[in-house]
């Protein structure tokens, strides 16, 4: 070959490579830009907050001294508001992405469904509070409870779940799935025996990606009407006189740890700032935990399964 | 193989099945045209003709894989199972009665992300199969009718797609064959295949069609002449020619055929 041809060749490439450098570059700048971002926020919070962590902060009920308050109420508030958003938004979104997935028909009325799926997933959430108010605590009478949280904040993460079910299922090879059928599998031992079984790591991602959502939304929350200052518990879940005292929890008053900051925020006394700190460094870090631990059941449950 | 069987004019054996004036389309795409062909039990039977021609589409209507996606017609004509002359095809058969009494092993092995027992008991399953011990039995004799016993009968708990390549297609053989079916359809499945993976499964065929009766897509026609009794040539959706393998290849009746078969094809 040559000498000539290799030249061209080689300034050609240190031609090409600049646009790699150049974008290697940016994608540092930008990647740093945001990690940089979290993780001063998240110190500036943690250093301001951290003399207010202790047992105390979590065992004691807000107060007008800002060094006696502690977030009982709204942590407690937040995990069973939680928990009434996944016994609500779980099986109705996994429910619902089977079933565009593996047994709608593929018509113009399903089309438009699943449009108006991925629609609501961008709908403000402050929209779906209102709707909340008019639905769950006035029509359906659920008053400003724990209940009618939960189902706000489920019908919130709804469009997450669904889609990521589908996206989960979608990610099942076509022959998987026909050679269910040809064993001669009905649709429901398909679903059963495969789908749900090979898409629970990405459903599962996508529950939590919800719920780590929805833990931190204030504005539906305020809308229906929380309380900022609690200092009483609900009786503890499943507690009370079956069948119906179990369920008295849920319609008990409450607030959460987002509005508990919210409240301290808007205190004009600086030790509320910090007891504000405190409390966003702890809701961080429990969504935090969250995805990681959606990061470690995806890698547990898909250790069998690789295509 | 044993000698007498190729020697002389056995009369021809009983009839299997029968695709009678099959018309299909994919959506507006009219991709089997008329087609007309017999399935002799005990026996294997090739389709053979160059890619796009239909031989898939004609072995999923046996199984109604069709029927999983929306747009596809069966248009007329029919699939008739002998001997209780069931037409495959008829809106008032259920698929999965079809496919409970088919079964079908594909292109590229599809073993299921499950232990090595739970895919050829699948089929069982599904059946209502429950009892361990008779499940332990099934599995066992379709591991072994599948030629795959010795290879894998020590570690039946480990992940299906941990086997090799043709490991994983006679595991798909296993699970088609578990359930006992009249008829199993092979869509090439070899052609993922190295060739000593090939040969087995080519081996383990023929020792197969003395339980079963086995229909086989193949773009190979040194296979479907080695292994199969009958063999069908397929062009542009039409049945172009269907005989027995050795008059087929040998003294073919259609020119068509023969141009295709001796490489002077298109
Ligand atoms: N799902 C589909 N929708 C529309 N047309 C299809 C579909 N599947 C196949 N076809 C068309 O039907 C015709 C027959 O396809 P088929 O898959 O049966 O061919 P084949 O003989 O199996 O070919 P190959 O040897 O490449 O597998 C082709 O023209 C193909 O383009
Ligand atoms: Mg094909």
């Amino acid at each position: 070959m040559d000498q000539a041809r290799v030249e061209q060749i080689r300034r050609l490439i240190v031609v090409a490579k600049r646009w790699d450098t150049f974008f290697v570059v940016l994608g540092i700048m930008s990647m740093m830009f945001g990690v940089l971002m979290f993780v001063t926020l998240f110190v500036d919070m943690g250093m301001k907050g951290f003399s207010r962590i202790d047992w105390e902060f979590f065992t004691s009920f807000p107060s007008r001294h800002a060094a006696k308050a502690g977030i009982l109420s709204a942590w407690v508030g937040t995990i069973l508001v939680m928990l009434v958003t996944a016994m609500a938004a779980i099986p109705v979104g996994v429910a619902a992405g089977v079933y565009l997935e593996e047994y709608a028909p593929k018509n113009w009325f399903t089309a438009i469904i699943e449009i108006n799926i991925s629609n609501l997933a961008g709908v403000p959430s402050i929209v779906y509070g209102l709707l909340a108010l008019g639905l769950f605590v006035y029509q359906f009478g659920f008053g400003q409870s724990i209940l009618s949280a939960g189902l706000t904040l489920a019908l919130l993460i709804l469009p997450v779940i669904i889609v990521a079910t589908r996206e989960a299922i979608r990610s099942i090879p076509q022959s998987i799935h026909e050679g269910s059928y040809a064993c001669g599998a009905t649709t429901w031992q398909t679903v059963r025996d495969h789908i749900l079984p090979y898409s629970s790591a990405g459903i599962l991602t996508g529950i939590i990606i919800g719920m780590a959502r929805a833990i931190g939304e204030t504005a539906p929350i305020i809308t229906i009407g929380a309380l900022t200052f609690i200092a009483f518990l609900p009786t503890a879940p499943f507690t009370g006189d079956p069948p119906a005292g179990m369920f008295d929890w849920i319609f008990a008053p409450f607030t959460v740890m987002p509005i508990q900051m919210f409240n301290w925020t808007s205190r004009p006394e600086a030790a509320f700032q910090l007891n504000a700190a405190a409390a966003g460094f702890i809701l961080v870090f429990m969504t935090l935990a969250m995805n990681g631990l959606a990061i470690y059941l995806r890698y547990r449950l898909r250790k069998n399964i690789n295509w | 193989m044993s000698i007498e069987t190729e020697t002389t004019h056995v009369p021809a054996p009983a009839l299997k099945a029968e695709v009678k004036q099959l018309d299909f389309y994919y959506g507006d795409f009219h991709a089997l045209k008329k087609v007309e062909m017999p399935v002799y039990e005990r026996c294997i039977t090739s389709l053979i003709g160059p890619s796009g021609c239909g031989k898939s589409t004609l072995l999923r209507c046996f199984n109604r894989m069709h029927d999983l996606y929306p747009g596809n017609r069966y248009a007329g004509g029919g699939i008739i199972l002998h001997p209780d002359n069931t037409n495959l095809l008829s809106p008032d058969v259920d698929p999965i009665e079809v496919r409970m009494r088919l079964s079908m092993v594909f292109q590229k092995p599809n073993p299921f992300p499950k232990s090595i027992f739970e895919n050829v008991a699948y089929s069982l399953r599904v059946r209502g199969m429950k009892n361990k011990t008779e499940l332990e039995d099934r599995v066992q004799q379709a591991l072994k009718s599948a030629a795959l016993w010795n290879e894998v009968g020590s570690r039946l708990n480990e992940l299906g797609a941990n086997l090799s390549g043709g490991q994983q297609q006679r595991l798909c053989i296993a699970r088609a064959l578990a359930s006992d079916p009249e008829l199993i359809l092979f869509d090439e499945p070899t052609s993922a295949l190295d060739p000593i993976a090939t040969a087995s499964i080519e081996e383990l065929l023929m020792e197969l069609k003395d339980q079963v009766t086995i229909l086989i897509v193949t773009h190979n026609m040194q296979q479907a002449a080695r292994i199969s009794d009958y063999t069908a040539y397929m062009y542009l959706g039409e049945m172009v020619e269907f005989g027995e393998s050795e008059q087929l290849f040998i003294k073919p009746k259609v020119k068509a055929t023969e141009d295709y078969i001796t490489g002077r094809f298109g």
